[in-house]
């Protein structure tokens, strides 16, 4: 029983969306109900009818009377019909879109972490074949599984009226049957929600063949990944062909059972009739009333499917709706007076949730000056991006704290925090509007003169003039709907849309690792002007990066093993030099390195 | 393919013109037809078993009539044998009905599933065929809602439809023989019927076709944006493009919802509609019968027979019109996908391929002239021979077409004139196979796909053991850091990749091109984000690849270095901003505007003063 209430439970968390909508869909449900009476009325009232106004003698009037009888039934019934639509139809739909924005939303505001572990196709699939499954069900698979239910019920009373040992027989049927429903609950559940996880798999695979269609092609690998891809597909098939049996099996016990019980029936009343305990005339409505009732019992089992389906299809939803957005801002946010820009690391520690005893970062101390470049050094995989994108909140430290001018981040509203703080990606994303929009993305100011001259700055600043000279100029249309650009020209824009969001503290993940000699020396002549009165960490790979910073940290195993200026590094951190330094002119001494290595402890405070 | 809607052109237009609306209905309704032909056993079987099991159900109440009617009297006369008989064959009546429709359940399942498989794969084989020029503006969102929601539509007619229909038509055409026999006039008026239904339907499927391609070309577009912000949610975070991005879904949902409820309204119009020209009909039989039976010209009971009869006939409409809108519904969807499979890859395998199993590596451009589609010219005339075994550095600025000119060799797009060869061989005419092993890129985008790190690698090899994944993961320097990661190489590293950083990343991708060992290989900005030492490792590890001398255990006897012959050198084209990687190349071409303005080895080059010279210059002092 525990699993039943599941069932309501999971329905029941639709209540909330439902219940501004419900009186609509009680009228729906109400027409339904009507439509179905009026429906089985209308062979009885011609029966009644032709039987008694129409036999011999009857009049002109007559005839048209029943004939204006019938047609007003029949214009009852499609009416009926379509009020249900009406009365459903947008309010299972209102309901429906609701749910898919709200779901967005909250997708936009869970972390990173949370993307990290899903799938996009997984995501879309909750998003779009879900919902609108939850939306059929709601319009018409929960409106008929209670008619039907009503039907049946209505139609067992009216039976016991007619004769109670042959009812009694009939429902004997439903105990079988109930009993094999739930079991067929718990399996079919598990089989559906198989089967909707596999198609949200696959639908991430197709996402993931499509954008790396590249690397696909440049080793001819369109062979491997079908391969992968049809062995999901047929999977998926399975699963689904499994569904069926389930579905077929009960679809089957629900025409197997109340039949024989029929038949049982139609020997007895027989007997019975025959021994004279039953008229003739209740035998013939007992077995009509079974008759109209057959067909909403073997429709059961697929509108139980539905229902079982749509309960699946809303756990899924619920699964995402429920995972909790950890990083938010604190109900009265602060900030300070005067937002000059100085960020300190304070035994900063942080692990990926996944790898949560395997810290990237541990006990880091940073403190970096207002207005201060900061360059970020360390080998591959040091943990430099992680480093970075705890400033925006992107992840949120696992200890420690970061402060931006005396306050905690976490006490920043997180909206205010990410328009202080403006992050260059090390790979870049664009999106789908006009080059003007993409630089334009975290500008505040609404003025049109001033979005213009802050555009134009940028894109001089990264030196990404080739923008005015594609076919659209800066209307142009980028992004994956858009023009393709080359590496260097994406890089530049995504550096432009960070500097054109004039932020306090400017995040930079190797900004220029895609740029040629001399459009980086040109870069980084404009970009020091604008760096000047900007707080700015910035990832650095090459000497020529580092020599746009003021000071350097160097990240070594998670913690910051150095800080100083490049000069001062070089001469006196022997890691230092192996990461950055690519200049060997004079034989290394790994000896006299490696002791240098330990001297250069001394940890920045 | 003079109408405007081949292919996916026009594809987000829902208001086609007269032609091309009749054009893609017809490729859409020639698509549906391939996809039943390898089915069509189960199909017709499918569709035996739904009419079986239906008369078996129709069996019932007439042996419970039998039962009333004979057995009754029987009994009372003291023979059982009927009631035995009709207890007996209700019996085995029941057990087949059930039986049939489980098997019928079963049946359209695993027909619907078959067909469905085979349109997903077909799908996802002619979208790896399409060439990158489509890929550019086709975009994966509208991929993924083609392989999703367009599918569904066929699932749902499939899974529903079929079987309804099946067993509506047959159960009105009984019931019409049934009427006719009754009274023929009679049967004419229920016939004419059909004249107001016809015309019903007529502005169903107008209206319908339209709401429902508009219901597609919406739902593409909801789709579309998702997965963009989904897979850009980083910078939709970073630059608070939440909330700009929740007005737009918000209004592509709206979009979406006015169009299901169009849609749907129309249907509420239709379906109501059929029923209630079937009840005009049955007043007007009543009408025509009761003056009749007025007359004298029809018995009562003939009369209450016929209405009924005529009321049944009218039954199943309700399952037509809903059979009619999923055919509506899966049409117009099957009109999208239709015209994604009529594109025609733009770089095609050649008909008869020139074999080329082995090549030396020797690559030529020959008065080559690119532009991108339709654009400007990004390669005016190019002539330029790279001869086998050579390492040859690519540099020039940024947009200068160097990425462009390593993809033409890749043949990732076909050159707009001229030729580029292999060993001599113009690379249009080498099969992709052939082509593919000999010339492999590592692109400037290091994508992974989710997996291991193993499979990873090993899509540049598929077949190679584990120990040449570790040999080449080893040859590039990333051994260290995969036996870091918490289950080695088979650690899952996410979508995208985004569980390892960036460098790491890049080098996994190096690693692929290493296993791989083609015998053109071609970098581009292959170590753009690796550090220092990581790119010293990468490069000794390339110039072992290059000069064949790698000795990375087994690897070394790849199909390509075996026999007598051990290879000598790999041609490779190396593309680099960081010079470090230019100094060992033996030959530095300087790209400019798609043209090749110096070229020479590196020595050569730094001696002169060109911009290589220049640039190199600059180079050495940036480094300190
Ligand atoms: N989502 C994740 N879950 C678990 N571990 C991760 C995740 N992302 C990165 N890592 C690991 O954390 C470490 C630091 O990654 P990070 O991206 O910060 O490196 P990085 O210093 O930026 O390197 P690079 O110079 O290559 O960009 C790496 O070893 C990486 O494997
Ligand atoms: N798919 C494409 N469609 C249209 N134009 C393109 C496409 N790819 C590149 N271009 C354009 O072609 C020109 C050359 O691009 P290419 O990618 O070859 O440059 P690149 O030399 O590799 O530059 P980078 O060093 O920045 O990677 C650029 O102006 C770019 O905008
Ligand atoms: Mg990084
Ligand atoms: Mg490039």
């Amino acid at each position: 029983m525990a699993k039943q209430s599941s069932f309501f439970r999971s329905v029941s968390r639709l209540y909330p969306h439902v219940k501004p909508v419900l009186p609509r869909l009680f009228l729906g449900l109400l027409s339904a109900l009507l439509a179905s009476v009026v429906a089985l009325a209308i062979p009885q009232v011609l029966r009644g009818l032709i039987n008694d106004s129409l036999g011999p003698g009857a009049t002109v009037e007559a005839v048209w009377g029943s004939a204006g009888l019938i047609l007003a039934l029949g214009v009852a019934e499609a009416v009926l019909v379509a009020l249900r639509r009406t009365f459903v139809i947008n309010p299972a739909t209102t309901v429906e879109t609701r749910m898919r924005v709200s779901l967005y939303g909250h997708l936009q505001d869970l972390p990173v972490s949370f993307h990290d572990r899903w799938g996009s196709g997984q995501l879309l699939s909750r998003a779009m074949t879900d919902l609108n499954f939850i939306r059929r069900w709601m319009a018409f698979g929960a409106i008929m599984l209670v008619v039907t239910t009503l039907t049946v019920v209505i139609g067992v009373i009216v039976m016991f009226t007619m004769s109670w040992q042959l009812a009694l027989i009939f429902l004997a049927a439903a105990g079988p049957v109930m009993v094999y429903g739930f079991r067929f609950r718990t399996r079919f559940s598990k089989v559906a929600r198989r089967s909707q996880d596999q198609a949200g798999d696959l639908a991430t695979t197709v996402e993931e063949s499509v954008h790396g269609i590249r690397v696909l092609k440049a080793f001819g690998r369109s062979r491997e990944a079908l391969e992968t891809f049809n062995g999901q597909a047929e999977e998926l098939r399975q699963t689904e062909i499994a569904k069926a049996r389930h579905q077929a099996v009960f679809s089957m016990v629900v025409t197997l059972l109340p039949e024989l019980a029929l038949g049982a029936g139609l020997v007895t009343g027989i007997m019975l009739a025959a021994s004279g305990q039953l008229s003739i005339g209740s035998l013939v409505a007992f077995f009509a009333t079974a008759a109209v009732i057959a067909a909403p019992v073997e429709f059961s089992g697929m509108l139980l499917a539905m229902a079982l389906t749509a309960k699946t299809a809303l756990d899924r939803h619920f699964e995402v709706m429920d995972s909790q957005n950890t990083i938010t801002g604190p109900a009265d946010p602060r900030r300070p007076a005067d937002v000059k820009g100085a960020l300190s690391f304070n035994n900063v520690t942080f692990a990926f949730d996944d790898a949560p005893d395997k810290p990237v970062l541990e006990d880091v101390r940073l403190d970096i000056c207002p207005g201060e470049t900061m360059a970020l050094v360390g080998i591959t995989g040091s943990g430099k991006s992680a480093l970075l994108q705890l400033v925006p909140r992107l992840y949120d430290v696992t200890a420690g704290s970061i402060e931006l001018d005396g306050v905690d981040l976490r006490e920043f509203s997180v909206e205010e925090l990410r328009t202080l703080v403006a992050v260059a990606f090390e790979d870049t994303t664009l999106f789908s509007s006009s080059v003007r929009d993409n630089v334009l993305l975290g500008v505040v100011s609404e003025d049109t003169d001033t979005r213009e001259k802050i555009l134009a700055e940028a894109l001089d600043t990264a030196q990404a003039h080739f923008a005015y000279s594609l076919p659209e100029g800066l209307d142009t249309l980028i992004g994956e709907e858009g023009l393709s650009l080359s590496g260097g020209q994406r890089q530049r824009l995504a550096l432009a849309r960070a500097i054109a969001a004039a932020p306090a503290v400017l995040v930079l993940d190797d900004p220029l690792s895609a740029l040629d000699v001399n459009t980086e020396e040109l870069v980084e002549n404009r970009l020091r002007e604008v760096l000047a009165g900007t707080t700015t960490l910035i990832v650095a790979h090459r000497p020529s990066t580092v020599a746009l910073a003021d000071r350097v940290a160097l990240l070594e195993d998670g913690h910051i093993a150095a800080v100083g200026t490049h000069a001062e590094l070089l001469a006196g951190n022997g890691h230092y030099r192996h990461v950055i330094a690519s200049l060997e002119t004079e034989p290394r001494d790994l000896d006299s390195e490696l002791s240098a290595l330990d001297d250069a402890e001394e940890v920045s405070r | 393919m003079s109408n405007t809607a081949f292919g996916t052109a026009n594809e987000d237009n829902a208001n086609l013109s007269k032609s091309d609306s009749k054009a893609v209905r017809r490729r859409s309704l020639a698509l549906l037809g391939s996809l039943i032909r390898p089915v069509r056993l189960r199909f017709w079987l499918t569709i035996a078993t739904v009419v079986l099991s239906q008369a078996a159900r129709v069996a019932g109440p007439a042996l419970i009539a039998f039962g009333i009617d004979h057995a009754l009297p029987a009994l009372r006369a003291g023979n059982s044998l009927p009631l035995v008989l009709a207890g007996v064959a209700y019996l085995i009546a029941a057990l087949a009905a059930a039986g049939l429709t489980a098997l019928y359940v079963t049946s359209t399942a695993a027909l619907s599933q078959a067909m469905l498989l085979d349109l997903r794969l077909w799908v996802f084989r002619h979208t790896q065929r399409l060439s990158l020029e489509f890929h550019e503006k086709y975009t994966s969102g509208r991929i993924i809602a083609r392989q999703t929601s367009d599918l569904e539509a066929l699932r749902e007619l499939l899974d529903s439809g079929v079987s309804s229909l099946a067993s509506g038509l047959l159960f009105m055409l009984f019931t019409a023989v049934t009427v006719f026999a009754l009274d023929w006039r009679s049967g004419l008026v229920v016939l004419a019927a059909a004249v107001p239904m016809f015309f019903l339907a007529r502005w169903y499927q107008k209206h319908s076709q339209m709401a429902f391609r508009q219901s597609r070309v919406v739902s593409a577009r909801l789709i579309v944006h998702f997965i963009e912000t989904m897979t850009g949610i980083r910078a939709v975070k970073a630059f608070r493009k939440e909330r700009e991005n929740a007005g737009r879904y918000g209004e592509l949902a709206e979009d979406y919802r006015r169009a299901t409820v169009r849609s749907i309204n129309l249907n509420g119009v239709f379906q109501p509609g059929l029923v209630l020209i079937g009840n005009v009909c049955v007043a007007a039989v009543l009408l025509f019968g009761g003056f009749r039976v007025l007359t004298g010209d029809l018995a009562v009971g003939v009369l209450l027979a016929l209405m009924l009869s005529t009321k049944r006939f009218f039954q199943p409409v309700d399952q037509m019109a809903m059979f009619y809108n999923s055919f509506q519904s899966a049409q117009a969807a099957l009109e999208k996908v239709s015209g994604l499979l009529e594109e025609v890859p733009t770089v095609r395998p050649p008909r008869n391929a020139v074999e080329l199993r082995d090549a030396r590596g020797a690559v030529e451009f020959r008065n080559v002239e690119f532009r991108y589609g339709t654009g400007p010219l990004i390669i005016p005339t190019l002539n330029l021979a790279i001869p086998a075994g050579q390492t040859v550095a690519l540099v020039g600025q940024t947009g200068a077409g160097k990425s462009t000119l390593a993809k033409l060799i890749a043949r990732f797009y076909d050159v707009s004139a001229g030729s580029v060869m292999l060993d001599g061989v113009d690379v249009r005419q080498l099969a992709t196979a052939d082509l593919r092993r000999n010339i492999v890129m590592v692109t400037q985008e290091a994508f992974l796909f989710s997996g291991s790190v193993a499979d990873n690698i090993a899509l540049g090899r598929p077949e190679a053991p584990r120990e040449e994944i570790e040999a080449a993961a080893k040859a590039v320097g990333a051994h260290e850091f995969i036996m870091e990661l918490p289950e080695g190489y088979d650690t899952d590293v996410n979508k995208r990749g985004g569980r390892v950083s960036a460098g790491q990343r890049q080098l996994i991708s190096f690693a692929r091109a290493f296993l791989a060992r083609p015998a053109v290989l071609i970098l581009d900005e292959a170590t753009s984000s690796l550090d220092i030492p990581s790119e010293r490792l990468v490069q000794s590890g390339l110039a072992g690849l290059l000069r064949g001398t790698d000795g990375t255990g087994p690897a070394a006897d790849s199909p390509a270095a075996d026999g007598t012959s051990r290879r000598t050198a790999r041609t490779a084209l190396i593309i680099a901003h960081r010079l470090s990687t230019v100094e060992t190349a033996d030959r530095v071409l300087v790209v400019h505007d798609g043209q090749v303005v110096e070229d020479g080895t590196p020595d050569e080059l730094i001696g002169g003063n060109g911009r290589f010279a220049r640039l190199h210059s600059a180079w050495k002092d940036s480094l300190v």
